[in-house]
């Protein structure tokens, strides 16, 4: 019966609500200054924000990439 | 409408009790029903005290909803942007496409990096799965999906597998094999069934567990060996459309968005909906942890792309301009969190400073939308796919 649907639905979003009103939150200042020590703690180790030289970065690189034994998967 | 009489004696046999007696027409979802007297009291009544439970119900959930905000509220002491003021500025970015993947014959729509930082498998509309060794562009493996639209693809975290799906309402585990003898389509496993299309897919931290989202507003956690459900979410009201995992170290949780404008995180194991965030003015196409696990952020058909921080239980950035106007279909963080790296349906990509929210850079080069943006695992590279049937890596 769609009324007892209703109110079952009902319940659910209730019991929803209660447990997202009931988490532990902490500050937006606190939060906020913890995401940037993050950042500022592996920004070093970061290649595509501190860049790294054509040298070690295989993308980088123009030459054609070529791997000591590399298979060719082209039958021969 | 006046038009109910009880004024007609109708005698018969009630509709609810069966006893003979002198009967009234009730109405019971616009079909007649002819009640004696004393159902049709109870019935009345019982309709009475339904819609005071519903009622009550309702004026809870508003007032759940309140004090949620309430609380919210309290802890907005300042905005990320603010903090972040004595951050160093971003220096210049050079950032250009390193490598073009030519090959699939109509839109790519998802991709996936492999662990070993080369490997790329993307799919297609016209049903076409390929992995790509993007150092040389070469092709290493295609197969062709019984559908199209092939909406989603994983790689396994072993590289020894992938997984894809889409309008076949499934998500098929494809062992990966240099055999050339072997027909790879022949090992196909099929592994999670839902009833509407499958939009994202991502293995776990294993290669034995897949974690689903689909068109039918359900993400779900299947075995691979078995394809036995695991573990069902429900809770969004529309389709869902992506999903991410956090990060190993923060635990069993992970994140989606959906059609609905809400992205939800929830408890792997419960199967519980933990948290819930609607601030988008319009479907969440993307959603990606930040690295520490303790932020996510998000990609919109609203042109923003938001930042929420779990632990604040809030948004704490949205990353918008008034010049863009398209949607934000794929989001992903550089390594350090810094940037976000966020793919758009007016062919561009831009690049966002997380900390401050302004833009950093804005890469042209796609000719048509972005649909799919991912960070290489050693966050050297990152690549795009896109309508124009193309994938490019950008370095």
């Amino acid at each position: 019966m769609s009324a007892t649907n209703n109110v079952a639905q009902a319940r659910k979003l209730v019991e929803q609500l209660r447990i997202e009103a009931g988490i532990e939150r902490i500050k937006v200042s606190k939060a906020s200054s913890e995401l940037m020590s993050y950042c500022e703690q592996h920004a070093r180790s970061d290649p595509l924000l501190v860049g790294v030289p054509a040298s070690e970065n295989p993308f980088k690189d123009k030459k054609p990439w070529r791997a000591e034994g590399a298979v060719s998967l082209r039958s021969p | 409408m006046c038009d109910q009489t009880f004024l007609v004696n109708v005698f018969g046999s009630c509709d609810k009790c069966f006893k003979q007696r002198a009967l009234r027409p009730v109405f019971k979802k616009s079909q007649q029903l002819n009640y004696c007297s004393i159902c049709a009291e109870i019935m009345a009544t019982d309709g009475l005290h339904e819609s005071e439970t519903l009622a009550a119900l309702r004026s809870e959930a508003e007032g759940l909803k309140g004090k949620l905000e309430e609380e919210r509220a309290k802890l907005h002491d300042v905005e990320l942007h603010q903090v972040a003021e004595r951050v160093e500025a971003l220096g210049q970015f050079v950032m250009k496409t390193r490598r073009t993947l030519k090959g699939h014959g109509n839109k790519v729509l998802c991709m996936d990096w492999c662990r070993d930082k080369r490997r790329i498998v993307s799919s297609s509309q016209d049903g076409k799965v390929i992995v790509w060794d993007s150092f040389t562009t070469n092709k290493e493996h295609a197969v062709t999906m019984p559908c199209t639209w092939v909406m989603a693809c994983a790689y396994a975290p072993s590289g020894c597998a992938i997984a894809c799906g889409g309008l076949d309402n499934k998500c098929s585990v494809y062992p990966l094999t240099f055999d050339k003898n072997e027909n790879m389509a022949a090992k196909k496993r099929s592994v999670a069934m839902h009833t509407n299309y499958l939009s994202a897919c991502s293995f776990t931290n294993s290669d034995m567990q897949i974690l689903t989202a689909s068109g039918d507003g359900t993400c779900a956690l299947w075995d691979v060996e078995s394809g036995q459900l695991l573990q069902s979410f429900h809770g969004h009201g529309a389709d869902v459309l992506c999903l991410d995992l956090a990060p190993s170290e923060t635990g069993n949780t992970f994140v989606s968005g959906g059609c609905d404008k809400k992205a939800m995180v929830w408890d792997m194991r419960s199967g519980q909906c933990v948290q819930a965030f609607e601030t988008h003015e319009s479907d969440i196409n993307s959603v990606r942890y930040y690295p520490s696990g303790d932020a996510f952020a998000s990609g919109s058909d609203d042109a923003t792309c938001r930042l929420y921080d779990l632990r604040a239980d809030r948004e704490v950035a949205i990353y918008s301009k008034e010049s863009i106007i398209f949607g934000a279909s794929s989001v992903d963080f550089s390594l350090s969190g810094r940037l976000l790296f966020a793919g758009y349906n007016d062919y561009t990509i831009n690049v966002w400073d997380v900390l401050k929210g302004a833009r950093a850079s804005i890469l042209f080069g796609h000719e048509n939308r972005v649909s799919t943006l991912r960070v290489s695992p050693d966050g050297t590279a990152f690549c795009s796919g896109s309508w124009d049937h193309t994938l490019r890596v950008w370095a």
